[in-house]
């Protein structure tokens, strides 16, 4: 059974229609991305899985539970955390407390600190600075924070949204290693959006191309990494 | 000299009850961004459960106000809160997603419901409000008096105002209220369910108002259904002069409100108590719209 089940899904942001029934689905243990040039509707799509915003039509079905147009909070205790675009760190907490924030539903203190000493063991930068409020981080920092704040519900999935929008080349390299390693390590299976389709089809599984509104494509990370017209329009080759 | 001393503290007493219902505008604000303009009506019916109360509770335990006080201060915070949570369920939750003027303009039916709904349940003449707090004289020198009940208002104040701080800063749900206060949609993605925290909210703004209230009429026992108005006011101006939004400048706020008042009855006329806080007001708006601790960022209200 597939972790997560995306089937027939329509979101609409008042006339406009984002998202004109999209059918996906995750397998336990990998790690999928979607890729799309700007407005395709990728941000829609995590965004319609977590709860930020409601669907007009389809399913979202998440360990064979249908968690379709569940409020925000519940999605979480289910088990999906969502990294999302812009980051959202919380500007007036640290970033003690903003990790904190991400184990909001669970209750157990002990495991709430060792999970907190292993985001500070996959983001060492986030531990020197734990004190710092959200807002004084880099970019970068930021990025860090906000993979390690989803990280904090042990959510059996996580769904990021451009992690490497607006970070250097090196950083860049440094945040997809660690997304492979909390994917082996931790056992958290990925969704990741991305518009560095190179890097994410590196790392993938399997992959998505969203082009507005639909699905485009799906295969193997390799086969699509190896599609004639993908490697035009999304990998820059002539 | 000690006149000047007998003034500060006076003011000091009155500043802390104002600032403990600025506390309550500028949490609401902090987490929904309106102005709760009910806020100073829940003030009044805490009032009113305290005078309701107050006999009943002072027979039950003989007499005595040791425990007889804080059972009355509790109850009277309990009630508020259930009130507090009670508006905003029904008359602002449906509206969250209106424009705030929608929602400003329903905080001032509320306000007028209650002041009536006031009147026709408790009277609109004024009562006297029971002795909860025993006013002795602490201090007695030739022109300084102190009473126990400014000491009492202004240690109860500070009391509150530590334990809120302590909530809001050292709890979860503090800071989960200080997340939904930044951005909401970050916060639900923790897993944190919004709604709870507003009631939360709620909660702490409400029995703060409660506290006040009983406060405010051990020093003035005259109450009445329309008893909320001014020092709701004042209190609003007070959240805005240190900074909307801003837990320690609505306590600092509170403080100048309050001295200024009592230094302008004292020594300019008494006419002019209740006109000196707006005159406050403009001169924020006028010179620094974001108050004493707010930030400088423009923002549409
Ligand atoms: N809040 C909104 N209101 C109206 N339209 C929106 C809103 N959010 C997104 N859209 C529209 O929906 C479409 C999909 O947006 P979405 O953010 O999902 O794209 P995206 O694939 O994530 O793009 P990008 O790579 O630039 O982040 C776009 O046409 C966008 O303009
Ligand atoms: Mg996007």
């Amino acid at each position: 059974m597939s972790l997560l089940e995306i089937r027939n899904l329509q979101v609409k942001y008042g006339a406009i229609t984002a998202l004109k029934g999209v059918s996906i689905s995750v397998e336990p243990g990998q790690i999928v991305t979607m890729i799309g040039a700007n407005g395709a509707g990728k941000s829609t799509l995590l965004r319609a899985v977590s709860g930020l915003i409601k669907a007009c039509a389809g399913n979202v079905v998440f360990e064979g539970v249908d968690i379709t147009n569940l409020p925000a909070h519940r999605v979480v205790a289910l088990g999906i955390s969502h990294a999302p675009e812009g980051r959202m760190i919380f500007a007036n907490l640290s970033v003690r407390e903003n990790l904190e924030m991400g184990a909001y539903p669970r209750a157990n203190k002990g495991e709430i600190g060792h999970d907190l000493e292993r985001v500070f063991s996959l983001f060492p930068r986030l531990k020197e600075r734990f004190k710092q409020s959200g807002g004084t981080l880099s970019g970068g920092e930021q990025q860090m924070l906000a993979i390690g704040r989803a990280m904090m519900a042990r959510p059996r999935m996580l769904l990021l949204d451009e992690p490497s929008l607006g970070i250097g080349p090196i950083l860049v390299k440094a945040i997809f290693e660690t997304i492979v390693e909390i994917n082996r390590e931790l056992g958290m299976t990925i969704l990741l959006v991305e518009q560095n389709a190179h890097q994410a089809l590196k790392i993938a599984q399997y992959g998505y191309v969203l082009e507005t509104g639909h699905i485009a494509l799906e295969g193997s990370a390799g086969d699509i990494a190896r599609n004639e017209q993908i490697r035009k329009a999304y990998l820059g080759e002539a | 000299m000690s006149e000047l001393l007998q003034q500060i503290i006076n003011g000091i007493s009155l500043g802390s009850i104002y600032a403990l219902i600025a506390l309550g505008y500028t949490m609401i604000y902090g987490i929904l961004r309106f102005i709760n303009f009910a806020h100073g009506d829940v003030f009044m019916v805490g009032a009113f459960i305290g005078f309701y109360l107050a006999p009943r509770i002072k027979a039950l335990f003989g007499g005595s106000l040791l425990i007889a006080t804080p059972v009355v201060f509790l109850i009277a915070m309990i009630g508020c809160s259930l009130l507090g949570v009670t508006i905003e369920k029904l008359a602002y939750r449906p509206l969250r997603p209106q424009p705030k003027l929608t929602v400003l303009i329903t905080a001032i039916g509320v306000s007028l419901f209650l002041e009536f709904g006031g009147q026709l349940v408790f009277g609109p003449d004024p009562k006297l409000f029971p002795t909860l707090i025993p006013s002795s004289t602490v201090i007695n020198t030739q022109n300084l008096v102190v009473g126990s009940n400014s000491i009492a208002v202004i240690v109860t104040a500070l009391v509150l105002m530590l334990l809120l701080r302590f909530v809001v800063y050292n709890t979860k749900i503090g800071t989960a209220m200080r997340a939904v206060s930044y951005n909401h949609r970050a916060a639900s993605l923790m897993g944190i369910n919004i709604d709870t925290v507003i009631s939360f909210t709620f909660v702490l703004g409400s029995s703060l108002a409660a506290a006040a209230a009983i406060l405010y009429a051990s020093v003035y026992p005259s109450i009445n259904p329309l008893m909320g108005i001014f020092p709701g006011l004042k209190a609003f101006v007070a959240a805005v002069l240190g900074g909307i939004g801003n837990l320690a400048g609505a306590a600092l706020g509170g403080l100048i409100i309050g001295l200024t008042e009592t230094f302008v009855v004292g020594y300019i006329s008494p006419t002019f108590r209740d006109a000196i806080a707006f005159s406050i007001l403009i001169l924020i708006l006028l010179f620094k719209p974001s108050g004493i601790m707010g930030k400088d960022e423009p923002e549409k209200v």
